[in-house]
């Protein structure tokens, strides 16, 4: 045994490769591939499509004012519900989260867990059903109020829409709709935060919720940003809830309870593609293609929000 | 400040399992007690039962008295989260904050009790209990540095430093150094003879020298069976129990012919 050398000693040149870890390196990194080579063809695709748009003159394009002028408003209004949403379902979902986590009896726990993410598995054009038929009435007289009281914050400045399908109800279906996806995500990594942590905490004299405080939210801090990305890609990109629950009238705007309203990327190709030929499909893609530069850059956002405190992740 | 623990007849058990049963001892200030005995006897779960964080675990529950200074620490008004600022712990793995500075690591309990304390006492306070746990050279151009990236030795000095910023009565330490090379060990050794001036310290170790080494007292922890319950079977000063045990069992388990 003295005399021979062990597969990974570098003096020996070439190391010994078992067969296995061959295949299984070789079809790992060809996974890793497919997936680039996937990206690429559809970023290809959509810019291939996109380009006829961005040439015609702005008077062939929907609306006669140039494709700038067309997807403005859509990029507006797809952020702003994505934007509504992932406030107030991120402090919602971290709140489950610790709950079922930290709080709950095990067997209530458990069940809870079910329960989100059968929330998950529902097509989202029941939410939007839902959103027009159950949440959208209910709202109207919380807007009224609104108006009334916080009329001169301009998100509120109202005329209330009768209907109550505003963008503030269609941020709060998607609310919904990212909630569990969060949630869960969440509470894996709350749950993954060592004992030796935790304790560490208690045995400084902490309460539970200063135990959270200390140990646990700092720790899965990148863990529910990333599970905010995931619910943000998902709020950026829903169609049929948006397309559903939305009036949609007019540009930019913030006022959020009105029935003016700018429509979604993703809404939009969904309602105007049936009714679409020649540069119009082209002007529907260049939309799709802005919106797959927003997505990008908010990820990268949140990649360098997460690695700014890497030194301090509890990675090391 | 050092406070002495009286405990009498406490059994503690993990929802119907009895796992440590009928210990009485007392636990004298400004000293250093060791717990020793072979794995699963109980000694981790009797320091743990004397800052009550065995209760972390579910079903985990005591019956009996410990006494601090004429204080049942398990009066039903006792809060478990007041006993344990009273009584620090320093665990078997380095566990500091890894999300914190190794300054906020130190900050972190004195932030807890006193949420406005200036910056400058706290500069003083963070300084002081590094300086007590000889770790300030070491680390004083890095203090808003992660104390993760120390290494095992410092990390552990700096939850002793986290553990005394406090100002705790009594210091429980469960083997400190089991995870430390041997110049790391000597170093938390040295620090253990400088803190008990000021504090309890029960430190519980596999390491039968280091007991010899650092304490005046000495528990002896052993269970006669898998299953059984673990008990103190010896208590006696140090010297006693290295030298000349009352116990065969204690005899047995220091000369090394079981455990």
């Amino acid at each position: 045994m003295t005399a021979t050398r062990t597969p990974s000693d570098p003096a020996a040149g070439r190391t010994v490769r078992r067969r296995g870890d061959r295949v299984f390196a070789g079809s790992a990194k060809g996974a890793g591939i497919l997936i680039l080579v996937i990206l690429a063809g559809v970023a290809a695709f959509l810019v291939a499509e996109a380009l006829p748009a961005v040439t015609a003159p702005g008077e062939d394009i929907p609306g006669g004012e140039g494709l700038g002028a067309y997807i403005g408003p859509l990029l507006f209004g797809t952020l702003l519900a994505a934007v509504i949403a992932l406030l107030v379902a991120t402090p919602l979902a971290v709140a489950i989260a610790l709950f079922i986590a930290y709080y709950a009896p095990r067997r209530l726990a458990q069940g809870l867990g079910y329960v989100v993410d059968l929330l998950a598995a529902i097509p989202s054009i029941v939410y939007g059903f839902w959103g027009i038929y159950w949440l959208a009435p209910r709202l109207v007289p919380f807007y009224e109020w609104l108006e009334r009281n916080l009329g001169f914050v301009p998100f509120f400045a109202g005329p209330t829409s009768a209907t109550g399908r505003t963008m503030l109800t269609a941020g709060l279906v998607l609310a919904v709709m990212i909630l569990p996806i969060i949630s869960a995500i969440s509470r894996e990594v709350f749950l993954q935060v060592p004992a030796l942590h935790r304790e560490a905490a208690l045995a400084l004299g902490a309460t539970r919720w200063e135990m959270i405080r200390m140990a646990v939210l700092p720790y899965g801090r990148s863990g529910v940003i990333g599970g905010a990305m995931l619910g943000l890609g998902r709020a950026l990109g829903e169609t049929m809830a948006i397309a559903l629950v939305l009036s949609v009238s007019g540009g930019i705007t913030v006022n959020l309870i009105s029935s003016g309203n700018p429509s979604t990327i993703a809404a939009n190709v969904a309602l105007e593609f049936p009714e679409s030929s020649g540069v119009d499909v082209n002007t529907l893609i260049a939309s799709g293609l802005a919106l797959f530069v927003i997505t990008f850059a908010v990820n990268m956002l949140a990649r360098w929000i997460v690695n700014r405190r890497a030194d301090f992740s509890g990675a090391n | 400040m050092a406070k002495r623990i009286d405990v009498s007849d406490l059994n503690i058990y993990y929802g119907n399992f009895l796992a440590v049963e009928n210990v009485t001892v007392s636990i004298e200030p400004r000293s250093i007690t060791a717990l020793i005995g072979p794995s699963g006897c109980g000694k981790s779960t009797f320091l743990r039962s004397l800052n009550r964080m065995h209760e972390v675990i579910p079903g985990a529950r005591v019956e009996g008295k410990v006494v601090m200074d004429g204080q049942d620490l398990y009066a039903p008004d006792v809060d478990p989260v007041d006993v344990r600022q009273h009584i620090g712990m320093v665990f078997q793995r380095p566990n500091p904050f890894p999300t914190m500075s190794i300054y906020d690591n130190v900050a972190a309990g004195i932030r807890l009790n006193n949420k406005k304390m200036k910056r400058a006492d706290l500069d003083t306070l963070v300084e002081r209990s590094l300086r007590g746990a000889n770790l300030w050279n070491e680390v004083k151009d890095r203090l808003d540095r992660p104390g993760a990236g120390l290494s095992g030795g410092q990390q552990q000095r700096l939850c002793i430093a986290r553990a005394i910023a406090i100002e705790p009565d009594v210091l429980l330490m469960d083997e400190p150094c089991s995870a430390l090379d041997p110049i790391s060990t000597l170093a938390i050794e040295d620090l253990m003879t400088e803190l008990k001036e000021r504090f309890t310290i029960v430190i519980v170790t596999h390491n039968m020298q280091q007991a010899a080494r650092v304490s005046e007292q000495t528990g002896f922890f052993n269970l006669s069976g898998v299953g059984q319950p673990g008990r103190l079977i010896e208590f006696n000063s140090t010297e006693k129990i290295f030298s000349n045990p009352d116990e065969k069992a204690t005899e047995d388990y220091i000369s090394g012919r079981f455990g």
